[in-house]
């Protein structure tokens, strides 16, 4: 990377690529400090509880996490962007819904799966149109979609579930790839390599930052901005299909109340994982950690049995916490 | 009444203001004294609105002492500037358009009433009896959203007369003026020297400078380079003064080899902005925009770059007959614009240097969707250093560089994807003249290399020493072209303002 060194083809002075080793940038970087953090909830968790380290335990626990990390890691691109999407929860619903029917319709697995995918992709589609075509703010669209979605699950449940879904379709949410390792954590890791490099190492991520930084900028780049908002939109709304077959096969049925307050847990691992909520900044390696993080969390205060309440507590803590820390440190700093 | 002419009013010395990367002012001095114009005079850049702020409380000195009666004092805030007897009158005067004119004039002085309340009578005589004295007939109980731009400067100079100033700063205050109201306005100059105030008057316009002023101060890019009065001073040795220079070396025109048109425009129309707009750029050519602020110049090169869509007409670039519909379509039939809000259209401020020149050059420096990083700092580098870019490292943060720099990494942006016309609007608003001749240098190179270049330009010295035609505008649509010995500051402004004596 570093070819500074070649001879200069012009005459002005020469500007070095970069001042800092890209490893002490990576060793002060957030992702860096979060990490710290997940190894001591580790390792607290560890001292607290005996049950923490069993293999199997754990392997659970990763199911606290899994299911919305999917999403987050396509969530993070849309907030870098400068876009929020608050239905990921009701997408899922949907998507959930709309299988239940298939299923009821006496479709199979392979078929169930498409259902789900196309129909979260249909919810990213709308509500893309309506930001990227329409120039409708995300925020106040979501909201909306997201009453709208799962509101059509409610009409078609009302208080009734869909249960009796094939057992070849449980593989999703409760089958085993090898020993502990689940098909959703390696849905995740799958997930979170191929939207780190989309990230990371494309043109279309590089475009995603521009975006994020700044829109009007980008534009008058020659950045075809509203195709990349949509684009996002319906990777969302992909990503909340798939979370969708997961949760309906781990929980093997379908209410209109699945994935409830999902949104909001999703945006909290992403802006954990040091993604600006402003747009701009932020990683897919954060995510993951962020991830990681909310999941040993909940799974150590779960093994102390601390109530639920106590636990949402508690996360919105560590989150405000985290997220202040930064500023106070910088504050305290200025002095 | 009658002041001390002798002693400054007002004096700065060894002023210094930093800002990330820009030396705003470098230990400049200024004196203003009782019942005389102190023109201030300096190119875009020079500090001169960096003194203003200064003067003003609302910027804080790193260095240096400011006098007021010689005694030493600090402007810590607005008011305390306020209380010392300092007051501006902006280029966009700041006023408040749902208050009456009565209301701004007494705003934050209002003379109180029992119980500490508003006394509104008193407060309109008062008004009414400013006004009289500055000869403005402007009822005091009207909404200042309800008068013109002249009759807003007047509440402005009734304000600073109600809060007795004594140290009045005009910032460009004829900018967006009639003929008719600037003469009014030196009027008004010549009463505030009668009553003792010291004017500080800061214009580009030498005539203004030359019919108003009795002293001048000039400074060069944050520095001060001399000072002395107008009497035996010529508009050459200011010129000489503030760009450090003689004239005709400014402006690195080369002769170019004008060839076969690249770019024709004909018949664009906007609902709102502009009206038939024809014109044909060829190769190698400097094709300069002049008009007012506001004849539309921006709006139709945005058309032309795929932001805003025209109504009616078509370009013409090569063989191909289209409308841009969008700025990839722009980019990729060779047409790019460098926008005159820099901050905001043309960089992009959190990414590095590099990732900001070859953001419209990805799919050149990558491959198959992956970036090559290796290949973009190469690029960068060798686009960065033909502008001769002054920063730490290509990674730097963008909005870390000053003004100049910043402009320099939007060219070096576009010429690396290789276009056929640049458009380049104001492209030396707001930088230092090392950069502003940097930017001129380039230009006159790339029209040189072939490039058609558009420069939409307020300047008319940059306009006459930089294009090869000029097309003016005004009021949505071309006013006049101009060639050759056509091309004079009074052919342009005429064809401007419309006919002599009109209101701009």
């Amino acid at each position: 990377m570093s070819d500074a060194t070649e001879a200069p083809t012009h005459t002005g002075r020469q500007i070095p690529d970069r001042l800092q080793n890209p490893l002490t940038r990576a060793l002060q970087s957030w992702e860096a400090l979060l990490l710290v953090v997940a190894v001591a909830i580790f390792i607290a968790n560890s001292m607290a509880s005996p049950y923490f380290l069993d293999p199997w335990n754990l392997s659970d626990a990763t199911f606290n996490f899994t299911e919305k990390a999917m999403i987050a890691f396509a969530m993070a691109l849309l907030i870098i962007s400068g876009e929020i999407d608050l239905s990921v929860g009701a997408i899922i619903a949907l998507a959930s819904t709309a299988m239940g029917l298939a299923m009821q319709a006496g479709a199979g697995t392979p078929v169930l799966v498409l259902v789900g995918l196309a129909t979260g992709l249909l919810c990213g589609a709308f509500n893309g149109l309506l930001v990227a075509r329409f120039g409708l703010p995300s925020i106040v669209v979501t909201i909306g979609t997201m009453s709208l979605f799962r509101g059509i699950s409610y009409i078609v449940l009302g208080d009734s579930a869909f249960t009796g879904y094939p057992s070849g379709f449980a593989w999703f949410g409760q089958g085993y790839v090898f020993w502990v390792i689940t098909v959703e954590l390696v849905i995740f890791t799958i997930a979170a390599i191929i939207f780190g490099i989309l990230l990371h190492r494309t043109n279309f991520g590089r475009m995603v930052y521009a975006i994020g930084n700044n829109a009007t900028a980008a534009r008058f780049s020659g950045i075809r901005v509203e195709r990349i908002k949509f684009t996002l939109f319906l990777l969302t709304g992909l990503m909340s299909g798939i979370a969708a077959i997961c949760l309906t096969s781990r929980l093997g049925s379908t209410r209109p109340s699945i994935a409830a307050g999902f949104e909001l847990e999703v945006v909290t691992i992403v802006v954990l994982g040091g993604v600006s909520i402003l747009g701009g900044s932020g990683s897919i390696p954060g995510v993951v950690i962020a991830a990681l993080v909310m999941g040993l969390v909940t799974f150590g205060l779960g093994l102390l049995n601390v109530p639920g309440i106590v636990m949402s507590i508690i996360m919105g803590l560590l989150l405000i916490g985290v997220i202040a820390l930064p500023r106070l440190w910088s504050m305290a700093r200025r002095r | 009444m009658q002041a001390d002419t002798k002693k400054p009013v007002l004096s700065l010395r060894g002023i210094v203001k930093t800002f990330p990367g820009v030396r705003a002012l470098d230990g400049v001095q200024l004196d203003l004294y009782p019942g005389q114009v102190t023109a201030l005079i300096g190119e875009n850049g020079a500090g001169k609105s960096t003194i203003v702020k200064t003067l003003t409380g609302i910027y804080q000195p790193d260095e240096g002492q400011i006098f007021v009666d010689g005694a030493e004092t600090r402007f810590p805030t607005a008011q305390a500037a306020g209380q010392a007897g300092v007051t501006a009158i902006h280029q966009e005067t700041v006023l408040f358009d749902e208050l009456t004119v009565a209301e701004n004039i007494f705003i934050g002085h209002a003379p109180k009433g029992r119980f500490g309340l508003i006394d509104r009578k008193a407060m309109k005589a008062r008004a009414r009896e400013i006004l009289n004295s500055i000869d403005a007939d402007l009822d005091p109980g009207v909404k200042l959203a309800d008068l013109g731009i002249a009759s807003k400067h007047l509440v402005a100079i009734a304000r600073a007369l109600s809060i007795d100033a004594r140290v009045v700063i005009m910032d460009e205050p004829t900018a967006a003026l009639s003929h008719k109201e600037i003469a009014e306005l030196y009027e008004l100059v010549e009463k505030l020297k009668a009553q003792g105030k010291a004017i500080l008057f800061i214009s580009h316009k030498f005539d203004e400078i030359f019919r108003i002023a009795d002293r001048w101060t000039v400074f060069r890019d944050g520095q001060f380079v001399g000072e002395g009065m107008m009497d035996g001073t010529t508009e050459a040795d200011l010129v000489r003064l503030m760009v450090g220079r003689s004239v005709d070396q400014i402006y690195p025109k080369r002769p170019a080899q004008i060839g076969a048109p690249v770019l024709t425009v004909s018949g664009y129309s906007h609902p709102t902005e502009f009206e038939d707009i024809t014109f044909t750029l060829h190769q190698g050519e400097i094709l300069g925009f002049y008009g007012l602020v506001g004849a539309g110049r921006s709006e139709v090169m945005q058309a032309l770059f795929g932001i805003t869509q025209p109504s009616k007409g078509a370009t013409r670039i090569g063989d191909d007959v289209r409308v841009l519909r969008s700025t990839s379509q722009a980019v990729d039939a060779g047409i790019v614009y460098v926008p005159e809000d820099r901050g905001r259209q043309g960089v992009v401020k959190g990414l590095p240097i590099f990732e900001n020149v070859t953001l419209p050059s990805l799919s050149q420096t990558s491959r198959n969707g992956f970036l090559k990083l290796a290949n973009e700092f190469a690029l960068a580098r060798d686009y960065t250093q033909r502008l001769d870019l002054r920063a730490a490292s290509l990674d730097q943060d963008v909005g870390l560089l000053s003004g100049g720099n910043q402009q320099k990494v939007v060219i070096a942006k576009w010429l690396a994807t290789k276009p056929r016309v640049i458009i380049l609007d104001e492209p030396t608003k707001g930088i230092d003249i090392g950069s502003k001749a940097a930017v001129h240098d380039f230009m006159s190179e790339l029209a040189a290399e072939g490039l058609a270049v558009i420069m939409v330009s307020s300047e008319i010295p940059e306009v006459l020493g930089m294009a090869d035609r000029v097309i003016v505008m005004r009021e949505g649509r071309i006013a006049a072209e101009f060639a050759g010995d056509q091309m004079t500051p009074e052919n342009l402004v005429r064809a401007a303002v419309g006919i002599e004596g009109a209101t701009a």
